[in-house]
C-alpha cells in the first residue's frame, strides 16, 4: 500500500500512460529519497537569509507596515474599539518569516480597512520576492517560525496511510472552526474560519504553525511536520477528487440540503402539480 | 357521455336537517343572498373538435411512453455497464460511482417521468374532461337511526349489568389501568440504571494527557502562548468495550495563555501549569465538543448552539443557550516536564441532568 | 385505436370477462367497482400536495427496503477497510462502513441512497405544505377534524422518523445530532437520566443505539405511519373530497373528474412524475456526504452542526433560549433552557394543532358540516393567524441556521442570534396584523369589484369634462365567485347562536367570535347590488359601467364594515 496521490489520479490505459509512467517513476524516486534522508526535527529551511534581502525587507517594512507596527515592528498596545480588535497592529518580534509569508502572500496584510479580522485580498500587492525580503527582515527581528520548506509540503509522495491520518488529525484539531471539508465556519462577533478550498499547501502550513488572526498555533510540537503535511495532503485530496454524489452545495450540510429540497425540489413538484390542474387548451 | 349527471340547482337528496344550532346567520341570510348560477357551460378543447389535434396528442403520449422505454433500458445499460470493480484506485473508484449515479439516476428520472407525464397527458388530453357532479351526504344519521342507536346501546349496556353492579364496573377499570404497567416494567433491561455514571470520568490523579488523535505525551515546554492541544487520558484505551462512552466524557482541551490573564477561583491555583489549563470539552448545555477558540478573545465556541465561554473567567458562559462553565481538570507536571492530571475532575462533566444539584 | 371493436368477442375480452368473474365471486369486486370506479374527485393543483407527500412516502418505502439489503445496524468497531482512502485504517462502526458500502461498492447504490434522502427531505416538506394548505382553505373543518388530527400526527412522526433515519449511517454529523437528542431526554425533569440511560442502554453513545433506531426507523414508525395513512386515505373517501368554491359547486356536491379512469391516470402518472423529479436531483445534488463527515467520535466536531431541515425549528428554538432557564433548586437541577424549547415546544404544538377545529368551531358556534373550502382573504383572523404561526416557525428555522447564515453573510452570529430572539415575537404578530389586513383590503376590493364590474383600464371622457375609468360588468359566473361566502359575525349580533353567554363558556365564546369577527367585510347582497345600480347619477362619480350593460354607472364607497 505505497501508491502514491499523483498514481491516484492517473487515468488508467490513457495514451499518456507512458508519460505519466516516467512522471510516477520520478515522483517515487523522489518520495524514496524524501524517507530515506533523514529528516530534520523541525521545518526550518536550509539557507539563511542574506544581508540584502533583510536591508531591502527593512525598507518595505517601513514604507509599507510600520504605521500600524511600528519602526522596528514592536508593534503598539491594540485599543479595543467597539469591535474587540485593536486599532494599531501586534508587535512582530517574533512571529517569524511565516506569518509575513502567509499574511502579506494571501493579502490579509496590509489591511486594507477595519473589520472584524483580516480578510484575503483579491490581488497580491507584492511580489513573492518582496514578501520573501519583508519576511526576512521580520524574522531578524526575534526567532518564529520559518517559512516551511520545500519537502514538507510535497504531498504527492503521500501514501494512502498518510492521508488518512491526515484526515482523522483534520477532523479532531480542524474540522470545529473550519468545517467537515474545510468550507470554513463562523466564530464569534463576525470573525470567522475561512475556507481553504483554494489556499495553497505553504499558507495552510505556515497558518498552523503562526496562527493568524483568531486562529490557535499548532506547533511542531503539537502537530509534528510530517502530519501537517498529511493534513494538507488530505485537503487537497478531497478538494481534487471526483465528487460521487454531484453537486455537494457548498459542503454545507444539512442547510444547503433542505433550502435546495424546498426551492428546487418542492417548486418543481409544484409545478407538476399546477400543470396536472390546469385544464387542457 | 351518457352517464353524465346534469348540474342541479338542488341536489336530489337534500341534506338531513341538523338537529343541532344551525347557525342563524345562513338563515338571516338565505334570502338577501345571490343564487348560485350553476355550471358554466362547458368548453371544448381543441382535440375534442379538431381529430388531428387528437391524433397529435395521441402520437405525443405515445412519443412520451417510448422515451420511458428508452430511460428503463438506459437504467439497465447503465447499471450494468458502469463497472465498479478494477477501479481500484479510489480517485477512479469515486469517479466511477460518480458517473455511475448521474446515469443511473438521469435514466432513472427518462424513464420515470415521461411515463407519468405521458399518463397525465392522456389523462388531460384523450380522456372525457366534462366535469361529473357527485352529490354528498350528511356524515351524521337520521334523527330515527340517530334514536335507534342510542337504544341499542342502551339495550346492550343494561344486558351487561354494569350499572347494577358497580363492583364488577370498578374492578374492570383497575384491572383495565394496571394492565400496561406491565408493559412500562418489561422495559426494565433495556438499559442499566444510571447510578454515578454520569459523575465520573476516566481522568484521575496521575493520568498523563496525551495528544488527540495522534497520542504521545505532552511537554508543558512545547504548549506554546496561543495554541491548543485536544488531549486524552492516556490509558483511555483501556476502556474497552466502553471506549467511546469514556471519550465523550474524558475529552479536554489544553491551552495557553498568558498567567496574568487567568483568573482561577479562590482555591483553584494551582489548577494550572504556568499558564496552561485544561477543561472539558464537552459542552455543558448539549454535550457538543466546545473546541472552536479563538486565541486573540481567549473565547470557546461551541458549533451547535454558540455557547460562548471566556477562558480568562474561568470559562464562564459569556453567550449562548449554555449556563455552567466547562469544568476545569486540575494539572501539574511531572519531573520530566510532562503534563499530568492532578486529580480527576470535582464535578461532573457535560450536559445537566436532573440529580447533577 | 378501436381495434377490440373490429373483433367483437375476442379471446382478450373473454380472458378479461375470466378474471373479472373469479374477482367478483371471490371478493366482490363488481360491488368495489360500482362503489368506486366512478367516485368524483376535484381538480386543483393545490390538491396535489398531499400527493406528493404520500408518493414520496412510497418512494421512502420502496428505496428504503433496498438500503436495509445491504445496511448492517450495528455500532461493532471495525477498521475501516473499503475504497474510501481518505478513512483507510480508521475505526468506524459497522453501521458506517456498511453505509459507505451502500455508497461505493454497490451498484446503484449511492443513487437509492440520494433518491431516499432526498425523498425523505421532501416528504417532510410537502406534508407541511400540504398541512397549510389545508389550514388556509379551512378543510379542516367538521366533518374532518379527526382526519386533521390523523395529519398532526402523520407530520410530527415524519420528523421522528427522519431523525432516526438522519441517525443510522452514524457518521460524525448525525452522531453529533444523536448526542443533542440524549442532551434532550437528560433535561427531562425527574425522568430524565433514567429515560436516557435506559434509550441507550447505558451512558451515550452505548451500544444498542444504532440497532434500536433501526428497529424504530424500518418497522415501528413506518408501521404507525402506514396505518394512519390509510385511516386518512379511508376518511377522505368517506367524506369525499373538499372542492373550491365556484359557480356549480355547492356544500352538497362534488364536482370533478372520476377515479377510474381519469384521476387513477392522473394519480398514477403523478406518482412516476414525483419519482422521476427526485431520481433527477439524486443524479446530480449531493446529498449527505457521509464519507466527508468520517465516522463518529464523541471528540471531534464539524463547524455548521446541523439537523436535517425539519429538525431545524427545534434546533433554532434550543440556539435562541438563554442560558439562564436553567436553575437548581432543592438539589435538583431544572434544565428548562433545554426542556422548554425541545420537548415542551413540541407537545404545545402539537396540542394547539390538534385543538385547533375545535377552538374554531368555538369561535364560529357553527356545528354544520363544510365542504366547500374558503378562499383565504374571507377567513382574515384565520389566515392571519396562520401566517403568524408560518412566521414564528420560519424564524426558528431560520435560527437553526444562524451559523451558516452568518458565515456566508459575515454578519456576526451575536448580533444574529439577538436579532433573531427579537423578531421570533416581534415578527409574528405584526404578521397576524398585516395578514389580516390585507385580507380585508381583498374583501373590499371583491366587494368593489362585484359592485362596479371589472376596471377595464379604458378611460373616457364625459361631456362636462370629467375623466372616467370604464368599468366592464362581471357575468353571473365571476360574480357569483365573490358573492358566494356567507358572512360571518360575532354570536353577540346572533341572539339564537353559541352558549349562554353568563356562562364562563359563554364568555370564552363570545369573546374568540369578537376576537375572530369583529373585523370582517360583508359579501354584497342582491339588493346592494340593485341599489348601485340604481343610485348612478348621485355625487361625484369616478366609475362607470359600460354602456352595453342596462343602467349604466355608479360607484359607492359604502363598505358595510362594522366593528
Amino acid at each position: 500500500m505505497t501508491r502514491t496521490l499523483s498514481a491516484l489520479s492517473a487515468r488508467r490505459r490513457h495514451p499518456l500512460a507512458v508519460v505519466l509512467l516516467i512522471a510516477l517513476a520520478l515522483t517515487l524516486t523522489g518520495g524514496l529519497y524524501a524517507a530515506l534522508v533523514p529528516q530534520p526535527a523541525s521545518a526550518q529551511p536550509e539557507q539563511s537569509a542574506s544581508a540584502t534581502d533583510i536591508a531591502e525587507g527593512e525598507k518595505l517594512f517601513i514604507a509599507n507596515c510600520a504605521t500600524c507596527h511600528g519602526f522596528n515592528g514592536e508593534g503598539g498596545d491594540p485599543q479595543p474599539t467597539g469591535w474587540g480588535y485593536g486599532i494599531t497592529g501586534p508587535s512582530l518580534v517574533g512571529v517569524g518569516a511565516a506569518a509575513v509569508d502567509f499574511q502579506v502572500g494571501t493579502g490579509r496584510m496590509p489591511l486594507p480597512y477595519q473589520g472584524p479580522q483580516a480578510v484575503p485580498a483579491e490581488r497580491i500587492r507584492f511580489s513573492q520576492e518582496q514578501i520573501n525580503q519583508m519576511a526576512a527582515y521580520v524574522a531578524s527581528l526575534g526567532p518564529g517560525p520559518a517559512i516551511p520548506a520545500e519537502e514538507f509540503l510535497d504531498i504527492t509522495a503521500l501514501t494512502e496511510e498518510e492521508i488518512s491520518r491526515g484526515s482523522n488529525i483534520f477532523r479532531t484539531n480542524c474540522a470545529m472552526c473550519h468545517n467537515f471539508a474545510g468550507a470554513g465556519g463562523a466564530l464569534t462577533k463576525g470573525k470567522e474560519a475561512p475556507a481553504l478550498f483554494n489556499v495553497t499547501e505553504r499558507h495552510i502550513y505556515e497558518a498552523m504553525t503562526t496562527g493568524p488572526q483568531s486562529m490557535p498555533v499548532f506547533n511542531d510540537n503539537t502537530i509534528a511536520p510530517e502530519d501537517k503535511k498529511a493534513i494538507i495532503g488530505f485537503l487537497k485530496s478531497i478538494h481534487s477528487q471526483p465528487d460521487p454524489g454531484g453537486l455537494p452545495l457548498g459542503y454545507l450540510g444539512p442547510v444547503s440540503e433542505g433550502l435546495f429540497a424546498w426551492v428546487a425540489g418542492i417548486g418543481l413538484l409544484i409545478g407538476c402539480a399546477v400543470w396536472l390542474g390546469m385544464k387542457s387548451s | 357521455m351518457t352517464q353524465q349527471i346534469q348540474p342541479a340547482e338542488q341536489p336530489p337528496n337534500p341534506a338531513h336537517g341538523s338537529s343541532t344550532a344551525v347557525s342563524s346567520v345562513s338563515e338571516a341570510n338565505s334570502a338577501e343572498r345571490f343564487t348560485d348560477p350553476g355550471l358554466p357551460p362547458h368548453r371544448h378543447r381543441l382535440v375534442d373538435v379538431d381529430p388531428r389535434a387528437a391524433k397529435r396528442a395521441e402520437r405525443q403520449v405515445a412519443t412520451l411512453f417510448i422515451l420511458s422505454m428508452i430511460g428503463t433500458l438506459g437504467t439497465l445499460a447503465a447499471i450494468i455497464g458502469i463497472e465498479y470493480e478494477g477501479h481500484n484506485e479510489y480517485f477512479d473508484r469515486l469517479a466511477a460511482v460518480s458517473l455511475s449515479t448521474k446515469a443511473i439516476g438521469f435514466a432513472l428520472f427518462v424513464s420515470l417521468f415521461c411515463l407519468g407525464v405521458g399518463a397525465v397527458h392522456w389523462a388531460k388530453t384523450l380522456m372525457p374532461d366534462e366535469e361529473r357532479v357527485d352529490y354528498r351526504h350528511r356524515q351524521r344519521g337520521t334523527d330515527a337511526e340517530r334514536a335507534r342507536a342510542v337504544a341499542i346501546l342502551k339495550d346492550g349496556v343494561a344486558e351487561t349489568g354494569l350499572g347494577r353492579r358497580p363492583l364488577i364496573r370498578n374492578t374492570l377499570i383497575g384491572a383495565a389501568a394496571l394492565l400496561p404497567l406491565s408493559a412500562l416494567f418489561f422495559f426494565r433491561d433495556t438499559g442499566p440504571l444510571p447510578g454515578t455514571a454520569l459523575e465520573q470520568t476516566w481522568w484521575d490523579e496521575g493520568e498523563y494527557l496525551i495528544k488527540d488523535p495522534e497520542g504521545g505525551r505532552i511537554l508543558a515546554a512545547d504548549v506554546q502562548l496561543g495554541s491548543i492541544v485536544h488531549v486524552m487520558p492516556e490509558t483511555i484505551e483501556e476502556a474497552g468495550h466502553d471506549l467511546l462512552a469514556e471519550k465523550g466524557k474524558a475529552a479536554v482541551i489544553l491551552l495557553r495563555l498568558k498567567p496574568e490573564e487567568l483568573n482561577p477561583p479562590a482555591g483553584r491555583e494551582d489548577w494550572a501549569v504556568d499558564g496552561i489549563v485544561a477543561y472539558s470539552k464537552i459542552c455543558t448545555h448539549m454535550g457538543c465538543p466546545v473546541a472552536l477558540y479563538e486565541q486573540t478573545t481567549h473565547h470557546l465556541l461551541c458549533p451547535c448552539h454558540q455557547s460562548t465561554f471566556d477562558v480568562t473567567q474561568d470559562c464562564k458562559v459569556i453567550f449562548g443557550p449554555a449556563k455552567r462553565p466547562l469544568p476545569q481538570l486540575p494539572i501539574m507536571v511531572d519531573e520530566d516536564g510532562y503534563l499530568v492530571a492532578r486529580a480527576g475532575f470535582q464535578e461532573p462533566v457535560g450536559p445537566s441532568f436532573w440529580e447533577r444539584g | 385505436m378501436s381495434t377490440t371493436a373490429s373483433r367483437p368477442a375476442s379471446r382478450q375480452d373473454k380472458a378479461a370477462a375470466g378474471v373479472a368473474n373469479f374477482a367478483d365471486d371471490s371478493v366482490g369486486a363488481s360491488k368495489i367497482v360500482n362503489g368506486f370506479a366512478r367516485k368524483v374527485f376535484p381538480d386543483h393543483w393545490s390538491f396535489m400536495l398531499g400527493e406528493i407527500s404520500l408518493w414520496t412516502f412510497v418512494i421512502l418505502l420502496l428505496t428504503g427496503t433496498f438500503l436495509t439489503f445491504f445496511y448492517v445496524p450495528s455500532m461493532g468497531e471495525i477498521p475501516y477497510e473499503g475504497v474510501y482512502a481518505p478513512l483507510h485504517g480508521q475505526i468506524v462502526s459497522e453501521a458506517y462502513a456498511s453505509s459507505l458500502a451502500i455508497s461505493f461498492d454497490v451498484r446503484g447504490g449511492l443513487i437509492i441512497r440520494q433518491i431516499h434522502h432526498w425523498a425523505a427531505l421532501i416528504f417532510v416538506a410537502s406534508t407541511v405544505v400540504h398541512m397549510f394548505r389545508v389550514f388556509f382553505t379551512g378543510a379542516f373543518r367538521k366533518p374532518r377534524e379527526i382526519n386533521w388530527v390523523i395529519g398532526a400526527l402523520l407530520a410530527i412522526l415524519a420528523v421522528f422518523e427522519g431523525f432516526t433515519g438522519y441517525s443510522l449511517p452514524d457518521d460524525l454529523l448525525s452522531g453529533t445530532g444523536i448526542r443533542i437528542a440524549q442532551a434532550i431526554m437528560l433535561a427531562v425533569p425527574v425522568v430524565g437520566t433514567y429515560l436516557s440511560f435506559f434509550f441507550f442502554g447505558g451512558e451515550f453513545p452505548g451500544h444498542v443505539l444504532i440497532p434500536r433506531f433501526y428497529v424504530i426507523h424500518i418497522l415501528l414508525l413506518p408501521a404507525i405511519m402506514l396505518a394512519l395513512i390509510a385511516a386518512h386515505m379511508f376518511l377522505l373517501v368517506l367524506h369525499k373530497h373538499t372542492q373550491f368554491p365556484g359557480p356549480g359547486r355547492t356544500n352538497d356536491n362534488v364536482v370533478g373528474f372520476p377515479l377510474f379512469p381519469v384521476y387513477m391516470a392522473k394519480m398514477g402518472g403523478f406518482f412516476f412524475i414525483v419519482f422521476g423529479v427526485i431520481a433527477l436531483i439524486s443524479a446530480f445534488v449531493g446529498i449527505n456526504p457521509i464519507w466527508a463527515y468520517g465516522p463518529y467520535d464523541p471528540s471531534p466536531v464539524t463547524a455548521g452542526s446541523q439537523p436535517d431541515w425539519y429538525m431545524g425549528w427545534l434546533d433554532g428554538a434550543v440556539r435562541l433560549t438563554p442560558g439562564w432557564w436553567e436553575f437548581t433548586l432543592w438539589g435538583f437541577t431544572f434544565s428548562m433552557n433545554i426542556f422548554i424549547p425541545t420537548t415542551v415546544i413540541i407537545l404545545v404544538v402539537m396540542a394547539v394543532l390538534v385543538a385547533y377545529p375545535w377552538i374554531e368551531q368555538i369561535a364560529t358556534g357553527d356545528y354544520r358540516e363544510h365542504h366547500l373550502l374558503d378562499r383565504p382573504r374571507n377567513q382574515p383572523t384565520r389566515t392571519g393567524l396562520g401566517v403568524m404561526a408560518l412566521t414564528f416557525y420560519v424564524i426558528l428555522l431560520i435560527s437553526g441556521g444562524n451559523d451558516i447564515i452568518a458565515h456566508m453573510l459575515n454578519l456576526s452570529i451575536n448580533d444574529l442570534t439577538r436579532g433573531l430572539r427579537l423578531l421570533l415575537f416581534v415578527l409574528p404578530p405584526i404578521a397576524f396584523w398585516v395578514t389580516k389586513r390585507i385580507c380585508l383590503g381583498l374583501q373590499r376590493r371583491d366587494r368593489e369589484k362585484a359592485l362596479h364590474g371589472r376596471e377595464t383600464g379604458r378611460i373616457v371622457r364625459l361631456p362636462h369634462g370629467e375623466f372616467i375609468e370604464v368599468h366592464a360588468p362581471l357575468d353571473e359566473y365571476e360574480r357569483w365567485m365573490l358573492v358566494q361566502h356567507e358572512s360571518q359575525r360575532p354570536l353577540e349580533l346572533q341572539p339564537a347562536a353559541g352558549a349562554n353567554p353568563d356562562t364562563l363558556f359563554g364568555k370564552v365564546q363570545h369573546a374568540l367570535s369578537r376576537f375572530y369577527f369583529d373585523d370582517r367585510v360583508e359579501p354584497v347582497t342582491p339588493a346592494e347590488l340593485e341599489a348601485a345600480h340604481h343610485h348612478h347619477g348621485h355625487g361625484g362619480e369616478h366609475a362607470a359601467i359600460d354602456p352595453s350593460e342596462k343602467g349604466s354607472a355608479k360607484t359607492t364607497n359604502s363598505l358595510t364594515t362594522q366593528g
